[in-house]
């Protein structure tokens, strides 16, 4: 195959940035589109020019380092990581703009790299059950009814990569805040802390720039690990819960 | 350069390495095996809660191992610095992890206990491993599962509500504890949650994009000797380099898998961090020891960048086969009849068939495809993969049965290779996973340095020679969160107080060092990549120094690491700078490590004249081909010593190694009696 | 506040939290719940007004008395019109606070991404909503102008006070004009698309959609009540346009 590329090229978070075109040529429909991207890179390199900067570390679609915005896709057109997305979704000649997630909660790193600190920010806020290690009871003490931690689960798969924020029309953090409020607040351990919580990590992201919701749904759409919208109504339900509680 | 220390010195053994005072103490306490560990934790001196603020330890990782340990010393009080070069905790490989984590609950009352995991574990790693770590381990697997389950971990659940559990890898009882296929990462998230609890709470100071490059070893002079109290670390966004220091350093950095260049580790994943250690004198036990594991999926052309593992699992219904004749290896695998496929495991182990082990299940594939009978693209100049074939178990089981247990695994293949595994064989093919070498570590898990401590995959583990499936999470998990705690607890209860600053020499010597290596990797500018210095190194790895290694492949491996590092640090090509986000730089820091690492660990293989665990050495076989270990000569652990190169240390110019010493630590066997493994 | 400082640490242990947020008030989310409430009582209102302008169907009487009932609802406890100004005041109310809320959150999204994308999907709903909402606001302007405030009649044929002052022959002569219906056409369109997500929306915003199937079940309401009202509300108009009433 045969691509031509324009993917953003920043030098540092104060550079103004702009799209660059490259070719490439070549390109097995087997490869992943990051494969993609280190051959086009270790064509730079001979050339000497500096490769484009772009993370990624398990490249299997867990550890959600990854992320590229391809042609206006969160992670691509299909539905994955975009370490997952390979060129066999891609036609011969095809043009495709590459950017980084844009989010003011999200500074750009350089190129293709940004900070998404502000999800560990709100983790930090209260995105946890405080339990100190040897102050467990036994595994068993607790049962937990299937569907709750089924559901549990379901939210917990987040990869925290950040797809959301950058599909989402508001730059809005509401769909990893909703799996994480989610993931902790159908399991019993996490109800002493569930006000308390909610309100807390809300507040981290209203406080690192993210946008509001307005229940549009791109987030859930481009969300690799297909975290439904329910989260972010459960989510609003918890903070009105916390909010009827006088919080 | 390259040749100071090939062959010609005296003293040398096989002209490689020389052999140094054998490790007689581990520090495990006396008595009954049951008891040891709650007498160490006793005996273990305690830290006033006011005084733990004013002590610091630095962790390097943040994987299940580094993040436990992070969250628990600093609930404990301490002043933790956390590190990872990811862009957060949370992206630390133990996320990778799929199939789940032991852990001896015997909730199934199928006669599991914490003797007969300590048993399997001692049995799976071919006797190779230390009997009081691999106890302490099973002892504390239990309480893994209370508090992981308390911080939230969604483990998988019966509809009673209980947790549910299965039986992994041929073991016999129902022990391991999972999360779908994503035990890792819901175990890490917990981890990882509990750390930034604590950084939310001011004890622990996460420094994410953060590389480890150095760690600062000072002796007080006051006589108690040189001891670990800080490292160098570089910032990657600013490419500053920073000082800190810390009255303990944990590294947990990982395993080195890499060295292989493709392997199922994350692009990230190095040996940087145990490497730097080495030079400064913590001895790296083990190196050799890989586990290569046989259901992967196979590599597609030149610019496979990485592997990825499928469930082991899909050996329990899928049959593995080969054509029988070579010409028939590119036609479609439909249309050859039985006759014409070699279902070579059922026929060599009639017993166990597709079920062996994961070492054999490996060998057997790569002697198939050595033979030229392999499937799929030609890779190099052979076909690499054999076929895992569900056709039968689709046409016995149904496809529905088939899509409901392996739904997600034959999505997972089609994804990446664009074939329906439901209508052609699925291709597999052997690839490393994991690494039971690395730094050598006592019963306080603290390496030959004092106050620098090792866990997890980083340190040479408790599965000697080879690993049980599910067991490195608990491992990384029991070492993080239940035994630092308290060997660290004893180490900074006794340290000495005495006080370093930022220019104290040895201080600036290594932050020097960091500097110059770093200048001096972008000062070559010469023709070559850093990933083209890696991918061969990694063939040079596999072809020699992989599933089946011999005394003169070893040599030929040795004299052509050799080169490739003399040549590496004369013509890579590392453009940019130092002073931003640069990931070349990063890239070509840690290849130069591997490069280092992988002679070390051919010297290692080549001294190991046994076959074991993991490791087939052609030399060592029993009449019908099969592994062959020597326990009275072999039963020990390879301690090996770093040692500069002859002429003086010449760090950062290349070949900056010199014979190392071997330090032996013998392996007693008092609990468990040692028998040879047979499959036939 | 500092109570609830206190309780709020005493429910987290104190090594653990220093709370940075304050309350649930202070949030995003809150500013959605009073977008949701708001948007609700509009149609509500919505609901009541179509049931209103379906009584043009009935004729002069039927519409003429409906308009008077309105105004002396409630008497003699509430004065002459009272309930009318109790309406106008929770709607004006609303409206306010509608109106705010949805500008805070428009502003913030707009800076919360401030670098846009070269290449991107449009986010449609998003957009609709925005420029929607304030075309049914301006709407809203010249609506009232027109009916209730100054009494205008737009059709050149039918001027005067007998035209101004009985609503039903005001809203005949005012659907009449073609262009008048095209205005109140392009409105209720606009009225569609808000009220389709509007009314889903404020559902997830007020948390029952907690579960894929409610889920499902939000967005067939909003559908289901956007299309009840717009046809509703077309439906005089139409009539009158076509000549089935006069
Ligand atoms: C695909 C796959 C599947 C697996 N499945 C299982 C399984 O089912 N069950 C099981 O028990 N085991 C499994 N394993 C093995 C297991 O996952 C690992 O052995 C284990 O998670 C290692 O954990 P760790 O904490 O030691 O290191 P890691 O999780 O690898 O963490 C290393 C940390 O060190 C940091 N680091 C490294 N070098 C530096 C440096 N120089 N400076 C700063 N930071 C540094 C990294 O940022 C990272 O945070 C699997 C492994 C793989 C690859
Ligand atoms: C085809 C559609 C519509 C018609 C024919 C219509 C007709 C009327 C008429 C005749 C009145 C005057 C009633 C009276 O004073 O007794 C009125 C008032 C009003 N209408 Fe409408 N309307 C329509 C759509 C709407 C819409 C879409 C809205 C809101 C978005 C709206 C909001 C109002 C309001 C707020 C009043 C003022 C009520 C009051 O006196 O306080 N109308 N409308
Ligand atoms: C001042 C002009 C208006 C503006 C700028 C405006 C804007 C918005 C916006 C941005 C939303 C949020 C959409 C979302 O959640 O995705 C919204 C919601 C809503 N609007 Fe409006 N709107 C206006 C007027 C109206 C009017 C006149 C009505 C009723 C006729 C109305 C009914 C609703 C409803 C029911 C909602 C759903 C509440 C929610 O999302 O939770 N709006 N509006
Ligand atoms: S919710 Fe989905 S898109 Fe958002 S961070 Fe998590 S995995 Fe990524
Ligand atoms: S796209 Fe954005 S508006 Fe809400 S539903 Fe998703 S966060
Ligand atoms: S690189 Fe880990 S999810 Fe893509």
């Amino acid at each position: 195959m045969d691509l031509t590329l324009k993917i953003w090229r920043q030098t540092g978070p104060n550079d103004q940035g702009g799209l660059v075109t490259y070719q490439v040529s070549d390109i097995s429909p087997d490869m992943s589109f990051l494969e993609m991207l280190d051959v086009l890179n270790e064509q730079l390199n001979a050339k000497g020019d500096e490769p484009i900067a772009f993370d990624s570390d398990c490249r299997e679609g867990i550890c959600g380092m990854c992320g590229l915005m391809i042609s206006g896709h969160a992670h691509g057109p299909e539905r994955t990581t975009t370490c997952q997305l390979h060129m066999r979704s891609f036609k011969d000649g095809e043009t495709i703009t590459v950017e980084p997630w844009r989010a003011e909660a999200f500074p750009v790193v350089r190129d293709l790299v940004v900070d998404r600190g502000a999800l560990d920010r709100m983790i930090q806020a209260g995105g946890f059950i405080s339990a100190n290690t040897g102050a467990a009871p036994d595994a068993h003490a607790t049962p937990v009814p299937k569907p709750n931690a089924d559901r549990a689960f379901m939210a917990a798969e987040c990869i925290g990569c950040g797809a959301c924020v950058a599909a989402c029309p508001n730059a809005s953090g509401m769909l990893f805040l909703g799996a994480k409020i989610t993931h902790l607040g159908e399991l019993p351990q996490g109800q002493p802390e569930r006000d308390a919580r909610v309100v807390a990590m809300v507040n981290q992201h209203d406080h690192e720039g993210f946008g509001g919701c307005t229940n549009i749904g791109a987030c859930s759409s481009a969300c690799p690990k297909g975290i439904p919208q329910d989260v972010i109504s459960q989510l609003n339900m918890d903070l009105r819960t916390a909010l009827k509680h006088g919080r | 350069m390259t040749d100071n220390n090939t062959g010609s010195s005296t003293g040398l053994v096989e002209g490689l390495y020389s052999l140094g005072a054998p490790i007689e103490d581990h520090k495990a306490p006396a008595g009954p095996i049951d008891q040891k560990w709650t007498r160490r934790k006793f005996e273990a001196a305690l830290v006033n809660p006011t005084n733990r603020r004013r002590m610091s330890v630095i962790i390097v990782g943040t994987g299940l191992a580094g993040g436990a340990a992070a969250a628990t010393l600093g609930e404990a009080g301490y002043h933790v610095k956390s590190f990872c070069f990811q862009d957060s905790p949370r992206r630390a490989h133990s996320i990778a992890a799929q199939g789940g984590i032991n852990a001896a609950k015997n909730y199934k009352e199928d006669g599991d206990s914490v003797q007969r995991l300590f048993y399997d574990t001692v049995k799976g790693g071919d006797y190779r491993s230390r009997e009081t770590n691999v106890y302490r381990l099973a002892e504390v697997s239990a309480n893994i599962i209370d508090q992981c389950v308390a911080q939230g971990v969604p483990f998988a659940r019966e509809y009673g509500g209980l947790l549910d559990n299965r039986s992994f890898g041929g073991v016999q009882v129902s022990r391991t504890f999972y999360a779908r296929g994503q035990t890792g990462q819901q175990l890490l998230i917990g981890a990882y949650q509990a750390l930034e609890r604590q950084v939310a709470a001011g004890t622990v100071e996460a420094f994410t994009r953060h590389e480890m490059l150095e760690v600062i070893v000072d002796d007080a002079g006051d006589g108690s000797g040189p001891r670990a109290r800080g490292i160098i670390a570089r910032d990657l966004v600013t490419g500053e380099i920073e000082t800190h220091l810390a009255d303990a350093v944990v590294l947990a950095s990982g395993g080195y898998g890499n060295v292989f260049f493709l392997s199922t580790n994350a692009m990230g994943s190095n040996v940087t961090a145990s490497w730097r250690a080495h030079r400064k004198g913590a001895y790296m036990a083990n190196p050799c020891y890989t586990q290569i594991h046989p259901t992967c999926i196979p590599v597609s052309g030149e610019h496979q960048s990485k592997l990825t593992l499928m469930s082991e699992s899909l050996r329990n219904d899928g049959r593995i086969w080969v054509p029988k004749r070579r010409e028939d290896c590119d036609k479609d695998p439909r249309e050859l009849g039985e006759d014409d496929r070699d279902y070579y495991l059922e026929r060599i182990y009639p017993s166990f068939g597709n079920l062996v082990p994961r070492d054999i299940a490996s060998r057997q594939a790569k002697n198939v495809c050595d033979e030229g009978r392999g499937v799929g693209p030609v890779v190099g100049d052979f076909r690499r993969g054999v076929y895992l074939d569900f056709a039968d178990a689709i046409e016995r089981l149904g496809r529905h049965a088939v899509e409901e247990k392996y739904g997600n695994l034959f999505d997972m293949y089609a994804r990446i290779t664009g074939e329906n595994p439901y209508e052609t064989p699925m291709r597999i093919y052997p690839a490393v996973h994991y690494v039971m070498g690395g730094l050598w570590v006592d019963y306080d898990l603290e390496s030959s340095i004092p106050g620098l401590f090792v866990a997890g995959e980083a340190n040479y583990s408790d599965h000697g020679a080879n690993r049980l499936g599910a067991s490195a999470l608990m491992q990384g998990l029991a070492d993080g969160y239940f035994v630092l705690p308290n060997t660290i607890r004893d180490y900074l209860a006794k340290a000495p107080a005495n006080k370093l600053t930022e220019d104290s020499p040895s201080v600036v010597e290594a932050r020097t060092a960091v500097e110059e290596r770093t200048q001096r990797l972008l000062a070559i500018n010469g023709e070559r990549s850093v990933d083209s210095f890696h991918r061969e190194l990694g063939n040079i790895m596999w072809e020699y120094c992989g599933m089946e290694r011999s005394e003169e492949g070893l040599r030929k491996a040795i004299d052509l690491i050799r080169g490739l590092r003399e040549e590496f640090w004369r013509n890579v090509r590392v453009l940019g700078a130092g002073d931003t986000l640069n990931q070349s730089l990063e890239k070509a820091g840690r290849v130069a490590d591997f490069l280092e690492l992988g002679e070390l660990m051919c010297i290692d293989a080549l001294h190991r004249r046994e076959s074991c665990g993991g490791h087939f050495r052609a030399e060592s076989q029993t009449e019908d081909g099969e592994a062959l270990r020597h326990d009275d000569e072999f039963a020990y652990v390879a301690a090996w010593e770093f040692t500069p190169p002859e002429g003086g240390e010449q760090e950062g110019v290349g070949a900056g190694m010199g014979a190392p010493v071997l330090h032996k630590e013998d392996l007693v066997y008092e609990f468990i009696e040692l028998k040879q493994r047979s499959y036939k | 506040m500092p109570a609830l400082g206190a309780r709020y640490l005493s429910v987290m242990p104190s090594t653990t939290l220093s709370p940075r947020g304050t309350t649930a008030r202070s949030t995003t989310i809150a500013l959605k719940l009073l977008m949701a409430v708001t948007g609700l009582v509009f149609v509500g209102y919505l609901l009541l007004h179509m049931y209103g302008n379906l009584k043009a169907l009935t004729g002069e009487e039927g519409f003429n008395e409906y308009a008077e009932h309105l105004r002396s609802f409630g008497e003699p406890m509430l004065p002459h019109g009272g309930l009318l100004w109790i309406v106008r005041v929770v709607l004006i109310l609303s409206l306010i606070g509608h109106a705010y809320a949805s500008f805070k959150l428009w502003s913030r999204a707009d800076s919360a991404r401030r670098t846009k994308y070269a290449a991107v999907k449009s986010a449609a709903t998003a957009k609709w909503m925005r420029w929607g909402g304030v075309f049914i606001l301006l709407f809203l302007v010249w609506h009232l102008l027109q009916f209730t405030i100054v009494k205008i009649s737009v059709n050149p044929d039918k001027q005067g006070a007998n035209v101004t002052s009985n609503p039903y022959e005001l809203v005949v002569a005012s659907f009449q004009v073609w262009w008048m219906v095209l205005i109140y056409v392009a409105a209720m369109i606009a009225l569609f698309m808000h009220l389709k997500h509007g009314v889903y929306s404020a559902q997830q915003t007020l948390g029952w959609t907690s579960s894929p199937k409610a889920h499902v079940r939000a967005m067939t309401i909003g559908v289901a009540l956007a299309a009840l009202i717009v046809v509703g509300f077309l439906i005089p108009p139409l009539s009158i346009a076509f000549g089935l009433i006069d």
